[in-house]
């Protein structure tokens, strides 16, 4: 029944048997072995699990695998090679935003990919690309504060 | 919770200070995901005075955290306090988890192994101080031996012992053999707080930099060679037990690999947790539903409301109540909160091996030797071989402080060969978590010139101490339940506080950050705004002329005012509230400021706290717990509600138990006061402000007087009167 399929992840080609229906999520976790990346609902309402497919945020606790071949995929294993994701991860450290940290791979991948493409975001931006990712222990005044920093030290 | 006014302070821990070596297990913080289980530690050639502080010859300096870290920044604290008194080099520190072992590592105010209501601190203040002041007096007596002086001629500093009139120096990893052979004192002497060179800093947290690259484990991140996924299901209404089961369709799913049915649970056991999904909803179950399925919210509230009509167990009197309730003019209301979900984003999991005889356990739990025991019984073996895992955990809230999950997957285990994970999905999550039980208080009070003459307070709600913490429960009254109830901090001459034990049927209740206080704050303070204005006089300046003789509240009321810029000019449906309490040992003010809109939605605008807790250990640390605490509270008030329909819990998801997100958040801004008194407790204190502050606010801003949570939006529409 299963198919080998093979993923671009974090640059490197892996190779996987899996369902096609399969969702990315269980793939990084499950079968790769990769835990960063975070399950939180399986249904796209809490953004825990959200990865980079082409620089795009996205949910992979609703992604086929099937739908992701020849796109790269990149996690929070790797995200800090990345400028914008690099710069997330030293202002997540320095505005001390994490408590629990759960559901902060999901909040970093989205607001190094906000950054990516909006370089100085303003409180709307972040309001846009950011209220997707819920986070239980409330540290959503230091992730404003912090992506406000990311954004070479700019306050908008 | 706080439990400290009634349970003995029987320390527990003062045996584990003076004795020798510990062997113990535990997982380095730095494990790499797929190493979560690392070889047991071996303290010989390491000084290893107590508990809590090994030091080996490199000057490495590990501590074991005896509570756990599930994001209110314990770790450090802990940390913090020991090297402190140790005066220990910050930078050799290294934290490991501890193991299950309730005598080491209980929680004095609790007496078992536990992490909850805003005690870290407060329960290991002196133990902590104690032992890190010990270990440095070995060190010292170690080093005055090898020179030939007198210990008091030497002083200590970042690992390292000094003689100041030879110029002699020794670090503390060169000392450790010898001070392993050294008597500790019976009273070590610790710091005048003044001299402090850790506490009351901001320090970077320990446990966060691994939690930005995907490194951190979570016990859900617990990698078993071989080990399989599963995913369970248990009867949608309480307590009903598994019929028949077809599971034709599920084993056909490719990568299912066995089908556990228990007699009120079923499991899917697979290659991973999709095949364990997709099998789980290919069973075709039926339940036996058994009774509860006639429970529903209706009838719990309509018994709720019978039993607060009772007369309860008096937990506290002062002055002469009827003379007081016969002064003035007689106010009556009552106040209702539902039941709630903890929703921790790290769904419920556990990751068991069982074999004949052991069985080993990954997770990431709040009571570590409670879940041990009760593992052990439900794998019919001895406690000693159960070995439990200690992972951090994402998001505790109280639901970790049961075992029900581990104690499932135990089950689930034994019927299988090998290493499983068993995770809950959100749904099982939500529709069977241990929820914060519904209550409802009842307050008569009389105005007489102005200030409150008679106040009678009725609780009713469930005693989770009774089950919890059974000794803890004396003469039927619940320490929780009446917390910050008996301690209201205004000064009113005729007091009268009754507690009725109710239990909702089959709904299992259990504590949720904040539980008791949570509960009599929102009520005291939503009814001390209605009194203020019947007196017809500012809330803040009402709360001002009872506390004459409590200057710590005088203090943080004053302070949140100003800072709030309280009575000063806002729009039209926009209104400030405030809530004081006296909860977890901690004294702290806060303000809402919230707009209504014409529909009856709230827009949060601002919010601010002032928070007199003692010496901060931590003051980084303490803003964020109450930042994040007023998110958590604003959220139940916001949205919270658990309904049982047909013994069912109707809600699932987070579509449907809604959470606060970033777009809604207010500006926030947290004042930590100066103080030299002992640390009060702040994990919790957030969560109990919020909603009060924001009911007085919305009734500043309307005018209608809310007794129930979550808000009804429709009560707020324009037009509507109080």
């Amino acid at each position: 029944m299963h198919m080998a399929t093979v993923l671009t992840i974090n640059g490197e080609a892996k190779s996987f048997d899996a369902p096609p229906d399969m969702p990315l999520l269980w793939v990084l976790r499950d079968v790769l072995g990769m835990t960063g990346t975070k399950f939180g609902c399986g249904i796209a309402q809490c953004g825990a699990c959200t990865v980079h497919v082409d620089g795009k945020a996205v949910r992979s606790c609703v992604l086929p695998v099937g739908a992701v071949a020849n796109r790269a995929i990149t996690t929070i294993e790797h995200v800090g090679s990345t400028p914008a994701g690099a710069k997330v991860q030293k202002a997540w450290l320095e505005a001390e935003v994490i408590q629990c940290g759960y559901c902060q791979s999901g909040q970093i991948m989205a607001a190094a990919a906000l950054l990516a493409t909006t370089p100085n975001p303003d409180d709307s931006d972040i309001d846009a690309a950011m209220a997707g990712n819920i986070c239980r222990c409330g540290t959503y005044v230091r992730i404003r504060e912090a992506i406000k920093h990311a954004a070479n030290g700019k306050q908008s | 919770m706080n439990a400290h006014h009634n349970v003995s302070r029987r320390t527990l821990l003062t045996g584990g200070l003076a004795t020798g070596f510990l062997l113990a297990f535990h997982l380095p913080l730095r494990a790499a995901p797929n190493e979560p289980v690392q070889p047991p530690d071996v303290t010989d050639g390491k000084f290893a005075p107590n508990a809590f502080i090994r030091i080996d010859a490199d000057g490495g300096t590990t501590l074991v955290m005896p509570q756990v870290e599930m994001g209110q920044g314990i770790y450090t604290a802990v940390s913090m306090i020991l090297a402190e008194e140790l005066d220990a080099d910050w930078s050799k520190v290294q934290l490991l988890h501890a193991p299950a072992n309730e005598k080491l590592y209980g929680n004095p105010i609790f007496i078992i192994q536990a992490t909850g209501g805003s005690t870290s601190v407060r329960a290991f203040w002196k133990p902590l101080r104690d032992a890190g002041a010990s270990a440095r007096a070995m060190l010292v007596q170690a080093a005055a031996a090898q020179w030939g002086v007198e210990p008091a001629s030497c002083t200590t500093s970042k690992g390292v012992v000094t003689h100041k009139a030879s110029g002699r120096t020794l670090a503390y990893g060169a000392l450790a053999a010898a001070a392993s052979g050294q008597t500790p004192p019976k009273t070590p002497a610790l710091k005048d707080p003044k001299d402090f060179v850790y506490i009351g800093q901001p320090f970077k947290r320990l446990d966060t930099p691994d939690k930005v690259n995907g490194k951190a484990v979570y016990g859900i991140d617990a990698i078993v060679p071989g080990m399989k996924f599963a995913t369970l299901a248990q009867c949608p209404v309480f307590g009903g037990k598994v019929g028949k089961v077809d599971d034709r369709a599920a084993k056909k799913i490719p990568g299912v690999r066995q089908i556990v049915v228990l007699d009120d649970l079923v499991a899917v056991v697979g290659d991973h947790m999709w095949a364990a999904k997709k099998g789980l909803d290919a069973l075709d179950i039926e339940w036996n539903e058994g009774p509860n399925a006639k429970i529903n919210s209706k009838a719990i509230w309509d018994d709720l409301r019978a039993a607060s009509a009772k007369d309860g167990v008096v937990a506290r009197s002062t002055g002469d109540i009827a003379k007081g309730l016969a002064s003035g003019e007689k106010f009556e209301a009552s106040f209702e909160l539902p039941f709630l979900a903890h929703a921790t984003m790290e769904p419920l999991n556990a990751t068991v091996h069982c074999k004949p005889d052991s069985c080993e356990i990954w997770t990431g739990t709040q009571i570590m030797a409670r879940v041990q025991s009760e593992a052990a019984k439900a794998a019919g073996l001895p406690v000693e071989k159960v070995t439990v895992n200690q992972h951090l955990l994402g998001g505790g809230f109280g639901r970790k402080l049961e075992p029900d999950m581990v104690v499932a997957a135990v089950r689930i285990a034994k019927q299988v060969d090998g290493p499983v994970k068993v995770v809950w999905t959100r749904e099982e999550d939500i529709q069977h978590d241990v929820y914060r039980p519904v209550y409802r208080d009842t307050i008569a009070a009389t105005l007489a010139d102005g200030k409150i003459a008679g106040w009678k307070y009725k609780i009713a709600g469930a005693a989770i101490i009774a089950r919890w913490l059974p000794p803890a429960f004396q003469k039927g009254i619940d320490i929780d339940a009446i917390d910050s109830a008996t301690d209201v901090p205004y000064e009113i001459p005729n007091v009268h506080v009754e507690y009725v034990r109710a239990e909702p049927p089959a709904i299992p209740t259990g504590f949720w950050r904040g539980v008791g206080p949570n509960n009599n704050v929102f009520a005291v303070e939503c009814f001390i705004d209605e009194l203020a204005r019947k007196a017809g006089k500012d809330p803040v300046a009402f709360r001002r002329g009872m506390l004459a003789n409590q200057p710590r509240f005088l203090s943080v009321l004053n302070l949140a005012a100003e800072k709030a810029n309280w009575g000063q000019p806002l729009p039209a449906r926009v209104g400030r509230g405030v809530c004081l309490q006296p909860s977890f040992g901690s004294f702290i003010a806060t303000v809402v400021e919230a707009e209504v809109d014409e529909q009856g939605e709230i827009n949060l605008r601002r919010a601010t706290s002032v928070v007199d807790t003692g010496i901060a250990v931590n003051p980084d640390t303490i803003v964020a717990q109450v930042e994040g605490g007023l998110i958590f509270g604003l959220t139940a008030a916001l949205y919270g509600e658990i309904t049982i329909e047909k013994g069912r819990v109707q809600q699932s998801n987070f579509n449907d138990y809604r959470m606060l997100r970033i777009n809604q958040t207010p500006k926030i801004e947290v004042h930590v006061v100066k103080s030299g008194e002992a640390p009060g407790g702040i994990g919790e204190t957030g969560t109990t402000a919020g909603p009060p502050a924001l009911r007085n606010a919305i009734y500043a801003a309307t005018g209608v007087a809310l007794r129930r949570l979550p808000i009804d939006r429709k009560l707020l529409a324009a037009g509507k009167k109080a």
